[in-house]
């Protein structure tokens, strides 16, 4: 099999070489890519969208149904992933649920879990394989949090006018909330973002995108064309369409951190969202 | 031989991406560990994903975002953005499906006790 695979590896690789003849050169203006639509992008952005940042405009606006899409798949990659692994049934293994009495560090175990005020100074729930953990690393990585939270609005916000956008903003709101999973546990995610809460949002990213869409419709302009907002913000239509794009950018930025967020907590826990990293 | 030369000189870059493209294909095919097929389709990807975004560069532009001193006359002053939004959106989406592949891993993981695709076949024989 190891053979055989190289063969065909190989095989491919001669096949991709013999090929490089077609393709452009590095940094030629005339390339094919570049002089179908791609100018027409460049020189109408900024008189039809108000969006200095071509990336964007294309993204959420030119080629809007295609981000639609591929947002869904984002969030039919969670769905799947949901209903992969989560454990919907309780074992019938009995579940032992960890106590550890903080001055002391004498650790209880309890067949029935109690209540424990959230900040308690004397017991903390554990998982079952805890271990003690660095006090700097968990207070750097819960102080950076805040931080690139901000960051991450900022991206989102900012999308029209530099790098960034929905996408990368969600990315970053994830990797917030796992960071929080990586340094604490996972019961601390779960009472930030909970798992129910994290796939409506998920859900409600996909509706906001293609209801701005759907609403265009009903105003009288074509499926997710912003400009037919215009009379609604009382401004020209591609003042409009500026806006439509911030929109769908939220809703973008919601599903993808809502989603990247469920896909950690079901990986890392086997599918309880109980006990994991 | 020059002309051959520099002819190679302008499109070097697809070697690269072809021989990165190639580890990952191979990864794929020949390692009987889940986990790492699954590393081999990241570094497919990420073989793709520098070559769109390379076929979108132009000598002399700049980033796809308008500079006013610029202004927007002239598009071989801006990198293609198309590329760009294609692999921007297949970064996302190929990190969502990683968790997909992860979560059937998993599953099999603990059905079968083994993530080594020949160890699970055979398994699945001796039953």
């Amino acid at each position: 099999m190891k053979r055989l695979g190289l063969v065909l590896v190989l095989l491919a690789g001669a096949l991709f070489a013999a090929t490089t003849a077609e393709f452009p050169r590095l940094g030629a203006l005339d390339s094919a890519p570049s002089r179908h639509v791609s100018p027409r992008y460049i020189q109408g952005s900024m008189d039809e969208t108000h969006t200095p940042n071509f990336v964007t405009s294309v993204l959420a606006d030119y080629r809007g149904f295609d981000t639609m899409f591929e947002t869904t798949v984002v969030f039919l990659a969670g769905m799947s992933c949901f209903f992969i692994l989560r454990v919907l049934r309780k074992k019938t293994v009995t579940e032992v649920f960890y106590y550890r009495h903080k001055p002391t560090g004498v650790v209880l175990a309890m067949l029935a879990p109690r209540r424990v005020a959230p900040r308690s100074s004397s017991f903390e729930r554990i998982d079952a394989d805890w271990t003690p953990q660095d006090m700097v690393v968990e207070s750097m990585c819960l102080f950076m949090v805040p931080f690139i939270q901000v960051f991450a609005l900022y991206v989102i916000a900012h999308g029209h006018y530099s790098p960034g956008g929905g996408f990368q903003g969600g990315v970053l709101l994830a990797a917030s909330f796992i960071l929080v999973g990586l340094s604490r546990d996972l019961r601390t995610v779960e009472s930030l973002l909970a798992e129910k809460n994290a796939i409506l949002a998920a859900a409600a990213g996909v509706c906001i995108y293609s209801g701005t869409g759907l609403v265009a419709l009903v105003c009288g302009g074509n499926f997710l064309d912003y400009g037919a907002y215009a009379p609604f913000f009382g401004v020209a239509a591609p003042a409009a369409r500026a806006m439509g794009i911030l929109v769908v950018e939220i809703g973008v930025a919601l599903t993808v951190m809502a989603t990247l967020t469920t896909i950690y907590k079901l990986v890392s826990s086997r599918g309880t969202v109980e006990e994991g990293l | 031989m020059h002309g051959l030369l520099a002819e190679f000189g302008d499109k070097f870059h697809y070697y690269a991406y072809f021989a990165i493209m190639m580890i990952g294909l191979y990864a794929m095919i020949a390692k009987t560990n889940l986990l790492k097929k699954c590393i081999g389709l990241g570094i497919f990807q990420t073989a793709i994903m520098l070559f769109y975004v390379s076929i979108g560069a132009k000598q002399g532009a700049t980033i796809p975002i308008v500079d006013p001193a610029l202004g927007t006359a002239d598009p071989a002053l801006y990198a293609n953005p198309l590329p760009q939004v294609l692999m921007l959106t297949a970064i996302v989406v190929s990190v969502a499906t990683l968790g997909v592949a992860l979560a059937l891993v998993q599953n099999l993981h603990r059905d079968h006790g083994s993530i080594e695709e020949d160890e699970i076949l055979q398994r699945l024989r001796g039953q």
